[in-house]
């Protein structure tokens, strides 16, 4: 199928490019910008005039619940999902049950997902068996199956010993360690940031010494092991001030915040909303005032939706038994940029925090528009606000905060190898 | 993201009872003013009054409680509705049924009023949520949010001994963190004008920010006593007394207990209170508890026309 994409102001963050141009593409591959090679007639042509053609999103945290956890969510509905968002490569993490720790998993998964012909997945590996943080996995094998990166699940860092080697071991591979900053012993029942809301509601707390913590345990391990590290959801002004200290050292490391965190604080709890219950939990105004700046300096590299659709009736519970996470993966380009509207930046600098920013986290080739590579395209209405209902949301988690919220940049078409995926 | 308060109506008027945080002042006075009057009622030979006859209310008790259960019981049964006591954590909880669906399966029974008792904060707020529209629900303590019953009948009993909020020394001692009552009675006596409240605990017993609640805080028993006009002690729970929040009983005993010796720093006439069930020679002395400042079995009266009042102003008398 040839493509000629016209009309539309087109960004590129990675190359700079913002500016209308025509896109052209055939045999799933982009295959001109701005002039019509010869001889191309298009079988299907998008008018893209007052809209914006980026790179595909690219998102580090997916959860599609599948092997194992299907009465939450589906590798279809999710899938789904995340080209309804415009994402078209998303890393999915380890925690799925049984857990991402053997290659037939994880060549399953790919396999499954690929025949839906829609995003791009990329498992990320457990880093330990079972993801129990005693044994290593068989990293190189699960590498070959389709693991790029290797990870732990919230929460769960292995002990230091067993950490320092699997670390080394990755870096043996090359491989990447992600990694979430929290200590179990300081979180044990927490389900709120350690703060004044907690205090009034009454809930146990994750205090913010819990991430800093493990942050300064994974510093010194990386810097002893040389494994290069992806920090996972920082949630707060101190655990951002290390990383910066970090990496002005000169340490390879980058890091990511999620959509949740970027908008919202512990004050959105309000009268104990189950939707708010996630992992970091929401921190102070002031640490998510950090966490824009954050983001702004390039402290931190990354935005992801941490998309972690759950049933409804496992949120309908008293707060602190409720279950952990929200859905996302729709509302990555909408409150990326909300953000940048409210900072009033350039969509340049915006978009590539959700494009070339981690697809190069990631380490895949994607997140950028060049002639001669895979067609995967987002197509959005920036000028168009859409309320975020349960029934506008084609994950089958509608578990978010921003229920209710006009949300600007409404997706209109998003393309995988040249295929129209999603269309509105 | 509508963040109205969920017991008010829209005219403002109480239409469930889930925290003492956010409540005008009128409102509260209007409760222990209707209480006042349910006093002389429990006083009497026929103690009956015919105001809630031919309601149902359900206790709902997931979490063991004998006192305060009872008392709702007798409040309920001596404005003559009809109670059922359910027991649920060990019936409905234990057969893994949710919350929500026991809620609606006694809704369906045709319930007016629920008084709910959870371990979990915001389990009341949750199921207030979620009733039908003419069912009302009390809050007799979630988790360590909220338990505005027992504040509310330690405001009516300051009141009795102290006539006027506005001019009193009040310290709160003991397991502020872990305390449903602590919060309520913090912000019931700061809507109601207490100029000087303290929180009186080792630092391993009071939350984060505590003081941002309106207190002034203290750890030493003899400093934070001088002056005081009320003294409102809290339980301490077994489990916390030995391990990583409190080394032992003993001396928690020795430094927060309440002895003759440090009730003798606080004002000559100041009351001693407890919500009870009472650790005696943990955080209270038995010559205190049993001395002629207490108040502690005054409370445990009132208590019963206090939750009267609340039933009566919700079922809408």
């Amino acid at each position: 199928m040839k493509i000629h994409i016209k009309n539309g102001r087109v960004i590129d963050p990675k190359h700079g490019i913002d500016a209308v141009q025509d896109i052209f593409i055939a045999k799933g591959k982009i295959v001109a910008i701005g002039e019509a090679p010869s001889e191309f007639h298009a079988s299907r042509v998008i008018d893209a005039q007052s809209l914006i053609i980026c790179p595909g999103l690219v998102d580090l945290s997916v959860r599609l619940r599948e092997p194992g956890l299907e009465y939450k969510a589906t590798l279809e509905s999710e899938m789904g999902a995340a080209v309804a968002g415009g994402v078209t490569s998303f890393a999915c993490p380890p925690d799925t049950d049984p857990p991402l720790d053997e290659p037939g998993l994880v060549e399953m998964l790919k396999h499954r997902a690929k025949s839906l012909n829609q995003a791009h997945v990329y498992p990320i590996g457990a880093l330990t068996q079972g993801l129990k943080g005693e044994r290593l996995t068989e990293m190189a094998e699960l590498n070959d199956a389709g693991c790029v990166v290797f990870g732990q699940p919230d929460g769960l860092l292995p002990n230091l010993r067993v950490l320092m080697q699997a670390m080394r071991y990755a870096s043996t591979f090359g491989f990447s360690v992600w990694l979430r900053p929290q200590e179990i012993s300081l979180t044990s029942d927490g389900v709120a940031h350690d703060g004044e809301v907690a205090t009034r509601l009454g809930l146990p707390t994750v205090p913010v010494c819990a991430e800093t913590i493990a942050l300064s345990n994974i510093i010194l391990l990386a810097k002893e092991t040389g494994v290069r590290v992806h920090l996972c959801r920082v949630s707060s002004a101190e655990g951002l001030s290390m990383i910066r200290a970090a990496k002005q050292q000169g340490l390879l490391m980058t890091c990511d915040v999620t959509i949740n965190h970027l908008h919202l604080s512990d004050m959105d709890i309000g009268f104990f909303d189950s939707n708010c219950h996630m992992m970091p939990p929401l921190r102070a105004s002031s640490d998510r005032d950090a966490l824009r700046n954050g983001l702004l300096d390039g402290t931190i590299d990354a935005i992801c939706s941490d998309h972690a659709p759950v049933d409804e009736d496992a949120k309908l519970l008293p707060f602190g038994q409720s279950e952990i996470g929200t859905t996302g993966v729709e509302l990555l380009l909408p409150l990326t940029f909300k953000w940048g509207i409210e900072m009033r930046l350039p969509l340049l600098k915006v978009l590539a925090r959700i494009t070339s920013d981690p697809a190069e986290i990631l380490g895949i080739d994607a997140g950028h528009l060049s002639i001669g590579k895979a067609a995967d395209i987002c197509i959005f209405d920036p000028e168009s606000y859409w309320k975020v209902m349960p029934s506008a949301i084609l994950s089958q988690g509608k578990n978010t905060p921003f229920l209710g919220m006009e949300l600007p940049g409404k997706i209109k078409y998003t393309l995988v190898n040249g295929h129209i995926v999603y269309e509105h | 993201m509508i963040n109205r308060n969920p017991q008010l109506d829209e005219n403002g008027m109480l239409r469930h009872l889930l925290t003492t945080e956010g409540l005008p002042a009128s409102i509260l006075l209007h409760i222990l003013d209707t209480a006042e009057s349910f006093v002389g009622v429990t006083e009497r030979d026929v103690k009956k009054i015919p105001l809630l006859r031919g309601k149902s209310i359900f206790n709902l008790f997931f979490e063991p409680s004998t006192r305060t259960r009872t008392t709702f019981e007798i409040a309920a049964k001596r404005l003559s509705a009809d109670v059922i006591n359910l027991n649920i954590a060990v019936s409905a909880q234990s057969k893994g049924e949710a919350l929500l669906d026991t809620v609606n399966n006694l809704s369906a029974m045709n319930a007016d009023m629920f008084i709910v008792r959870h371990a979990q904060s915001g389990a009341a707020h949750l199921i207030a949520k979620h009733v039908r529209s003419d069912i009302r629900v009390i809050n007799a303590g979630d988790g360590s949010h909220a338990h505005p019953t027992q504040a509310l009948l330690d405001m009516f009993t300051i009141r009795r001994y102290k006539r006027d909020f506005r001019n009193l020394r009040v310290a709160i001692i003991g397991d502020i963190l872990h305390s449903r009552v602590a919060r309520s009675q913090i912000h019931a006596l700061t809507t109601l004008g207490v100029p000087e409240l303290r929180v009186i605990a080792p630092k391993t017993l009071l939350p984060k920010m505590v003081e941002r609640l309106g207190v002034h805080v203290y750890h030493d028993m003899t400093k934070g006593l001088k002056d005081i006009d009320v003294l409102m002690m809290l339980r301490l729970q077994n489990e916390r007394m030995k391990g990583a929040n409190l080394p032992s009983p003993e001396e928690y005993f020795k430094y927060y207990g309440l002895t003759p010796e440090k009730l003798s720093l606080a004002r000559p006439d100041a009351i001693v209170m407890h919500p009870g069930p009472m650790n005696r020679g943990v955080e209270i002395d038995s010559a205190v508890a049993d001395g002629k400042q207490s108040v502690i079995l005054p409370q445990v009266t009132f208590g019963i026309a206090v939750r009267m009042a609340v039933m009566s102003i919700l079922a809408g008398n």
